[in-house]
């Protein structure tokens, strides 16, 4: 009977991911509406079920892909690939204010560069904190923690041991990760709630997956702003880290 | 019909991230760069542009504010999919650099924010409260 069902749910994958995770939307805004009266919004909740979902598929497949390397629920992955994840964003882009954007161009590259560079050197610090010495580990963990993909291109690019390469994913992962959770609740505090600093935060966080969903569990209208700075961000980020931030490392260190 | 609104959003999107892959290949980086970006600026200038003509109606709209609403439901199927496992079990240094990244960006977005924004909102308040002193 179960390869009867695997069947169905390999033929009709993401079909049961749209049945799956409509049935995790209801329940979110349920529980939004009955446990928190609307304060915690209830697409923030599903991300949140959403991320521990991905924990408890981690655990029991041991895999890299949450939810989806599990049985019966790979067609998770096709709703949230980077496919229908790119085509809806740009789909959000529709009702975006082109005067808006040309407002925040400016803004959006000095938050680019700021963004990469203190998260860049925010994970610098603390793998100095953590005893690396040496400019390619120093170099590939500050990358990790731009983004989790800026930090294995970099590694890859100056020879740094697959270790630190995994430790450099695993800071961008964290990062991505807690950009999705956090940002609802911090978004009051530093005045997330115009189009203005939504570029701005895009611009500062950057990565794609943390800043979509921080995004939609704050305010859906501020996707398309964050969402058109966050896109140059990783592509600044690999641009730098095996360039410019690794010879900033390398006169630091005094290591050659 | 609403395939149009689709096809408009489908043109849009692979030309940009087609766009932000070549560019990527000159610039000689593996990565997108800024294809979603690119896309989505194309689709709000041809957009407009197409709308004010009269050629994109209502229902062709509603191709595009299809994928726009379900974006939500996707970003939770995405969530559902990332290494939470790897994040949350590589270790203490790794779990203390994205911590301090992300901290640090939240503290820097409403610094650059007051840097950033033109001072003419308060020049102009201090203006009319002048204004009103010789009045």
């Amino acid at each position: 009977m179960f390869e009867a069902l695997d069947k169905v749910s390999n033929t009709y994958s993401m079909v049961v991911g749209f049945a799956l995770i409509g049935l995790v939307m209801w329940v979110s805004y349920k529980l939004s509406a009955k446990l928190t009266a609307g304060r915690i919004h209830g697409s923030a909740i599903a991300i949140l079920i959403g991320l521990v979902l991905a924990y408890i598929g981690g655990v029991i497949s041991g895999g890299k892909h949450g939810i989806m390397d599990l049985p019966l629920l790979s067609g998770i992955g096709i709703v949230g690939g980077t496919m229908l994840r790119d085509f809806a964003i740009v789909a959000t882009g529709f009702g975006v204010h082109l005067n808006e954007l040309k407002k925040a161009g400016i803004v959006g590259i000095i938050a680019l560069l700021m963004g990469v560079l203190s998260s860049f050197f925010a994970g610098v610090t603390i793998a100095m904190a953590f005893g690396y010495t040496d400019a390619v580990s120093l170099t590939t963990i500050g990358a990790g923690a731009v983004t989790y993909i800026v930090g294995p291109v970099t590694g890859a690019a100056i020879g740094a041991s697959s270790e630190v390469m995994a430790l450099s994913i695993a800071a961008g992962l964290v990062k991505s990760i807690l950009v999705m959770i956090a940002t609802p609740a911090v978004a009051r505090y530093i005045g997330l709630d115009n189009p203005r600093t939504a570029v701005l935060f895009g611009g500062m966080m950057g990565t794609s997956s943390g800043v979509a969903a921080g995004l939609a569990a704050t305010d859906p209208k501020l996707v398309p702003y964050g969402c058109l700075t966050a896109a140059f961000y990783t592509a600044v980020g690999c641009l730098m880290g095996p360039s410019i931030l690794f010879f900033i490392m390398l006169a630091l260190t005094g290591g050659a | 019909m609403i395939i149009y609104g689709v096809t408009l959003l489908a043109v849009c999107t692979l030309t940009g991230v087609a766009l932000g892959q070549i560019l990527g290949v000159l610039i000689g980086i593996p990565a997108n760069v800024g294809g979603v970006g690119i896309a989505m600026i194309l689709l709000v200038v041809i957009g407009h542009t197409l709308q004010q003509r009269g050629v994109l109606d209502l229902k062709s709209e509603q191709g595009i504010e299809f994928f726009s609403a379900i974006y939500i439901p996707v970003v939770v199927a995405m969530a559902a999919k990332q290494n939470v496992y790897g994040a949350l079990t590589g270790g203490p240094m790794a779990i203390t650099a994205g911590v301090t990244a992300v901290a640090i960006g939240f503290l820097l977005i409403p610094l650059i924010d007051k840097l950033g924004r033109p001072s003419n909102d308060h020049d102009q308040l201090t203006q009319t409260t002048e204004e009103q002193r010789h009045v």
